[in-house]
């Protein structure tokens, strides 16, 4: 029994990062070993070696790297814009009743339609160009930051509005320099939401694009890779793909580490 | 006896205060606060005591500008108050009354640049400065979730002081800290008021509290809500001394001999 224990309380002892990555080397032995050893099809399913394989080739010339750059632009113009009017959107919302209702009628017809079902209708409107997926990252972004923000600026205490009116603060002082910070938790909800719908959105509407024969990006990549019959190559790109995912979602960890932990407002609401 | 001479700071008139419309009973207006008349003199402690919806923040509210009386007047230098300043600086209960995105530095200076246009480095000496006088100094840097109570009340003391406003106005500031705390703070507040001389006009529950701070105390009623009476508590300047102990006593008096005298059991009676 006392020899047994200290090795099993030993390895929940372990470090989180150690944790996973143990987790992660069983996964990938697994996946290689049911490659290997199960006969399934080269053409449904690539091993992790040859997944790696890919990726360097990939990599070497150039075609990750290019798609890639083009999701994250696509991703990134999305968004810039999507902040803004979804800024605005919970502004008007904060200081007036018809900004409110306005807010809450849109949000509540457009927030259940997923970006990518509008895809079709962007594409009319924009052709097979970047505006037409810009368009829909921007549509998939606007509702859960703008929701967020008015929710954030809802909830400032009465406390910290007095403080502002004592202050003398004009509009502009009181929104930019009391409500944003005072809403950050919420706001920082609202972009992680939106990033995370915005790069899913991305990415299918590059694999539509990519079958109506327009080329860029992640998602066109691997459906180009599937045209080609090339499984390694699909596993390559959908391993950038969740990569990209989790090193953004990292991104506004630390953010959140140098704003609202550091003061203290985490879990504040 | 001079002091009838000299202009006072604030001067209400017969005013009534609510947040809606008040409500008309017969040919009276029934608000939170009903025909009140004070005035306020410069330099100062004027406490406001009462029991719970007397409407004494209402008036404090009023006095800071954040409403408007329904009826009758209310002056600062002898001009209605038409909205918040920071020449009426608070320091609310709340210790969420501080920025928590600002450190404690930060929040003095942010106060000084926005509200009175100071420059940089005059802003930081100021807020150094403020922030000696209430003994914070060493948590400049500091944010306000890292501090204890009493702390942040003092930091937020600072910050209003440093705006060196006409009027300190001070919604029961003490009341969420420990008794020790709190008795600390009482006599920081007394020795911060002799080295300024800032009018005072504080709200609280407490009689120790108004007894001991006060230079005037105003008791007030609810059901209806008015002025019962207004005490110079001038004398009373330790705890435990006779005129201490004497003021008390009246002041407990009034507040709670009032809410069961017989007038009101037959109010209370009659509202069946």
């Amino acid at each position: 029994m006392s020899l047994l224990q200290p090795a099993a309380v030993k390895v929940r002892e372990l470090p989180v990062w150690l944790r996973h990555l143990l987790f992660g080397i069983v996964f990938i032995i697994a996946w290689q070993l049911y490659v290997s050893l199960s006969g399934a099809s080269a053409l449904l399913i690539a091993s992790p070696i040859a997944t790696v394989q890919a990726l360097f080739t990939d990599i070497g010339n150039g075609q990750l790297i290019s798609a890639t750059l083009i999701s994250l632009q696509n991703l990134a113009i999305g968004m810039a814009i999507g902040i803004i009017v979804g800024l605005i959107l919970a502004s008007l919302s904060a200081f007036s009743r018809f900004g409110r209702d306005l807010l809450t009628l849109l949000t509540s017809v457009f927030s259940p339609l997923p970006g990518i079902a509008i895809l079709p209708l962007t594409m009319l409107w924009f052709g097979l160009s970047p505006a037409a997926i810009i368009f829909v990252v921007v549509y998939g972004s606007i509702w859960p930051i703008s929701a967020n923000t008015e929710t954030g600026f809802r909830t400032i205490g009465a406390t910290t509005r007095m403080v502002a009116l004592n202050l003398g603060l004009s509009r502009v002082q009181t929104v930019r320099d009391v409500f944003l910070p005072a809403a950050l938790p919420h706001i920082l909800s609202g972009l992680r939401l939106a990033w995370a719908f915005g790069w899913r959105t991305v990415v299918g509407a590059e694999i539509v694009f990519g079958v109506a024969g327009s080329n860029g990006g992640l998602g066109w990549y691997i459906n180009n890779a599937r045209y080609f019959l090339n499984p390694p190559a699909i596993f390559a790109g959908l391993v950038v793909i969740s990569l990209l995912g989790i090193l953004l979602d990292t991104f506004f960890q630390r953010v959140e580490q140098q704003t609202i932990v550091k003061w203290g407002m985490k879990q504040a609401h | 006896m001079g002091q009838q001479d000299i202009e006072p700071i604030v001067r209400a008139d017969h005013i009534y205060l609510d947040y809606a419309q008040g409500s008309i009973r017969g040919d009276r207006i029934s608000a939170i606060v009903e025909d009140a008349s004070f005035t306020i003199q410069r330099g100062e402690k004027f406490v406001i005591i009462g029991p719970s919806g007397c409407g004494k923040t209402t008036l404090l509210k009023a006095i800071g500008g954040f409403l408007q009386p329904l009826r009758g007047e209310l002056l600062l230098k002898g001009q209605p108050i038409k909205k918040p300043g920071p020449d009426r600086a608070f320091v609310f209960q709340d210790f969420e009354q501080l920025f928590a995105w600002r450190t404690v530095i930060g929040n003095i200076v942010y106060a000084l640049q926005a509200a009175k246009r100071v420059p940089k480095n005059e802003a930081i000496e100021k807020a150094r400065h403020y922030l000696e006088l209430v003994q914070v100094a060493a948590a400049a840097d500091k944010y306000p979730h890292q501090l204890s109570g009493g702390m942040k009340q003092r930091a937020a003391l600072a910050r209003a002081l440093a705006l060196e406003p006409d009027i300190l106005l001070m919604d029961e500031p003490f009341g969420a800290l420990d008794a020790i705390t709190r008795n600390q703070l009482q006599l920081e507040l007394n020795e911060i008021w002799q080295r300024t001389g800032v009018t005072i006009v504080l709200v609280t529950h407490s009689i120790q509290e108004a007894v001991f701070l006060g230079t005037r105390v105003m008791v007030m009623s609810s059901s209806p809500a008015q002025i019962r009476e207004i005490v110079d508590t001038s004398q009373a300047e330790e705890f435990g001394s006779q005129q201490f102990d004497a003021l008390s006593k009246h002041l407990r008096s009034q507040l709670i001999h009032h809410e069961t005298s017989p007038e009101r059991i037959a109010q209370l009676s009659a509202v069946e």
